[in-house]
């Protein structure tokens, strides 16, 4: 019953904060806290079922998040018909033939025996590279002379934008299966370099391949789930209702688009929580849980720690790609150079860890009690410097000093992930 | 063909920077492997740590240029290195103090430290930024160039010119020194010796009446020390900026890791291992073929195997190969 009670008041005061905002500030940015607020706690819900169900310690969670916002313009944007016809087969023929050579190298390691096998697979690999080369750099070339200022890309497949979430999933369950295959079984800090690792790259593959989506050009005008402002605007039953209401046709508009991504994003957060507190208290979470506590002993019972800890790994990471595709739609643009590390991975675990990590509740409240300090640190930290620096003449200092409040959410951060660590390591919401 | 020009060009673009970076790396490592051997963990905040030391360093630079220092062809931030270390060393004695100590009490699983470092390193990045802001910062000062590509064409008469820089020579003679003495403090002194002794048995080196507080002391003073050092050759080589430091991670990580964690030994192969892999797979070979290989099969592209932007790309794909063969490394470091 405690628990409850705690729980209860710990959700009722982030609604208070949220609603604060709104009186205090403005709605329109209550709503933007709101809306993220959604997305971080998916995010966190997502790496709670690695650490806090199968201690996993997942350090790319910014790479996942990165696969999803990619599958919103792969599955959104229409086709770029004449990138199609310059070279869009070639490319696809070349990926398929670095796919080829890499599942060819791994059939000849597990046929071939003996002395030849080690030159076997890298006569494959090798021959193999350079094919795919060949083959895949005139396509991309092409590819990315089309109308290089507006488009040079291959765009995507046109279909709508919800449909992109789930996809962002797969993509994101995809690379976590080849980095689970890789690093999970053996020791836990080589799963923390390995994701790291695949973040970094992903990162690198979203700024460099233009083909595929652009890289640092971005791509803008991604199609929205729901409707425009301008079109609210010109619709008079819409502008009758909000005067209805008290409100002029543009504040009315926004606040409704952003209030239909609140609905949609709800819906999905509120499925996953539901879908996490199920496994939670099934045999499956159970026995996840008894892996996490005694890898041993649960070994000893018959248990395959690594397949479970895999799929447990793929399911966790898959939820992050679903965040990440809902945060793209959200922006309507994917921006590779906005996906930070600071950003996009660590702060997600502060999240968990400060909400409480085994408990998929404090992960959601985590998800935005810290979203919305992270939202209004910056705020506050410039009124403090600039009451610090209030009584200085102007120079290079007081300029620097101000200049510097920008980077005291990391510092803040960094802070509160050590004192929770260290004062409260079981969270705001304890697991039971 | 043309075999002693191919040398040349190889040696300017491939075997000069090559190694200039893997020294980087190896000390780099060195330190990830000196507290993963005695604290048992990894250390996240190590690319951060020597942000903070470079950082340091780079302000007593400023300090000693102000005051019209200077050292004639090298760097003036040799001398505000001790600085360096110094302030390095200070700031990770107090972390340990405050931070690491308390959960080295409770015996926590080697996950937490490392859950731990990440909040530590979010704070050494924020007090950097802070500081210094996060663009580059230019320190290095004194001759640019131990020789220079035309005076080497000059000199020899040969097409090809050889650029030396002062910095990647600095880099080398300085990472051997400190190769040196890192080995013979751990092999030839008491101090060395007992810290080798705790980081292969703890009980047994706590029997034999190793005070573990001591260790750990020492160890963080070496390994400020050696994060400092590595921190500014890299930042004299190419330029100093935070966010630079905190993408390394990845290199050193996977250069301690393919030598073997725990392993010194294997820090510094793992690092030059890194580097060769890096500046070979990101090279353009077309000079070098031009040379070697009769006119007939020269080729026509730049033969650059993958561009540069995907440097980390090498050493995650060599750290995945090592993980899948060999997950203790190449020189059997720890696997917990």
């Amino acid at each position: 019953m405690n628990d409850t009670l705690r729980a209860t008041g710990l959700f009722a005061l982030v609604a208070l904060l949220v609603l604060g905002t709104g009186v205090f500030q403005s709605w329109n940015s209550a709503l933007l806290i709101l809306n993220m607020g959604l997305v971080s706690a998916l995010m966190a819900l997502g790496v709670n079922l690695q650490w806090g169900f199968a201690g996993l310690f997942n350090v790319g969670v910014m790479g996942f998040v990165a696969l999803g916002g990619l599958a919103v313009v792969l599955t959104s944007m229409p086709p770029v018909g004449a990138a199609w016809a310059a070279g869009g087969l070639r490319v696809l023929a070349g990926l398929a033939l670095g796919i080829g050579t890499i599942v060819g190298a791994v059939f000849a390691w597990k046929r071939v025996s003996g002395r030849a096998r080690g030159w076997i697979v890298a006569v494959v690999l090798i021959v193999g590279f350079f094919v795919f080369r060949t083959v895949f750099d005139a396509g991309v070339e092409a590819v990315e002379a089309v109308d290089a200022a507006t488009s040079g890309y291959l765009g995507g497949l046109g279909l709508p934008v919800l449909l992109a979430w789930p996809v962002g999933g797969l993509l994101a369950a995809g690379a976590a299966w080849i980095i689970g295959k890789t690093a999970l079984g053996l020791r836990s800090d080589y799963l923390a370099i390995a994701t790291l690792g695949i973040a970094e790259i992903v990162i690198a593959i979203l700024k460099n391949e233009d083909w595929l989506a652009r890289g640092v050009k971005n791509v803008n005008g991604l199609p929205r789930p729901v409707p425009y402002e301008v079109d609210l605007q010109a619709d008079p039953a819409f502008t009758e209702r909000a005067a209805g209401l008290g409100l002029d046709p543009t504040t009315a508009s926004t606040l409704y688009v952003k209030l239909g991504y609140s609905v949609l994003f709800a819906i999905v957060l509120i499925a996953v929580l539901v879908l996490a507190q199920l496994a939670l208290k099934s045999p499956w979470g159970r026995m996840m849980r008894a892996i996490r506590d005694n890898e041993t002993a649960a070994r000893a019972m018959g248990k395959d720690v690594t397949g479970r800890h895999l799929q447990v790994f793929i399911l966790g990471s898959a939820i992050c790609g679903i965040a990440g595709a809902m945060m793209t739609t959200l922006d309507g643009q994917l921006t590779p150079t906005s996906y930070q590390p600071l950003r996009y991975t660590f702060l997600i675990w502060v999240m968990v860890i400060v909400g409480g990590s085994g408990n998929n509740l404090g992960a959601v409240l985590g998800g935005f009690f810290i979203w919305f300090a992270w939202v209004q640190v910056e705020p506050l930290g410039q009124a403090l410097m600039g009451l610090v620096t209030a009584g200085m003449s102007e120079g290079a200092l007081k300029a620097h000093l101000i200049d510097s409040v920008q980077h005291m959410r990391l510092l803040t951060m960094g802070v509160i992930l050590l004192l929770v660590l260290r004062f409260s390591p079981r969270g705001l919401l304890p697991e039971r | 063909m043309d075999l002693l020009n191919a040398f040349v060009a190889l040696s300017n673009f491939v075997l000069i920077p090559a190694i200039a970076y893997g020294s980087q790396l190896a000390i780099g490592a060195l330190g990830v492997t000196l507290v993963y051997g005695i604290l048992r963990f990894s250390n996240f905040a190590h690319g951060d740590t020597m942000a903070f030391g470079t950082m340091v360093t780079i302000l007593a630079t400023w300090g000693l240029q102000a005051m019209g220092v200077s050292l004639g062809p090298l760097p003036v931030a040799l001398l505000a290195i001790p600085v360096g270390i110094a302030g390095c060393a200070a700031l990770v004695l107090f972390t340990d103090r405050v931070v690491y100590r308390f959960y080295r009490g409770q015996k926590v699983v080697p996950v937490i430290f490392v859950i731990v470092s990440i909040g530590v390193m979010f704070i050494y990045n924020g007090v950097t930024r802070l500081v210094l802001g996060p663009d580059d910062q230019r320190f290095a000062d004194g001759e640019r160039f131990i020789i220079s590509a035309r005076d080497f064409r000059d000199l020899t008469g040969l097409e090809e010119g050889l650029a030396l820089r002062t910095t990647q020579g600095l880099t080398v003679v300085t990472a051997i020194i400190v190769v040196v003495a890192l080995f013979w403090f751990l092999n030839r002194t008491r101090t060395g010796k007992s810290m080798r002794a705790y980081s292969d048995n703890e009980d047994l080196a706590l029997l034999s009446g190793i005070d573990p507080e001591r260790v750990v002391r020492v160890t963080w003073l070496i390994v400020a020390a050696l994060a400092t050092i590595a921190g500014v050759l890299y930042g004299l080589d190419k330029s100093y900026k935070p966010f630079t430091y905190f993408q390394l991670l990845l290199p050193i990580f996977a250069a301690a890791i393919v030598g073997g964690l725990g392993s010194p030994l294997g820090a510094i192969a793992g690092g030059f291992v890194i580097a060769f892999s890096e500046v070979g797979i990101t090279y353009a070979w077309k000079k070098v073929l031009e040379y070697t290989l009769p006119e007939r099969f020269a080729p026509d592209g730049l033969v650059q195997l993958l561009s540069t932007d995907y440097k980390f790309a090498v050493s995650f794909v060599i750290l995945v190969i090592v993980l899948l063969f060999r997950p203790t490394g190449l020189f059997r470091g720890k696997s917990v």
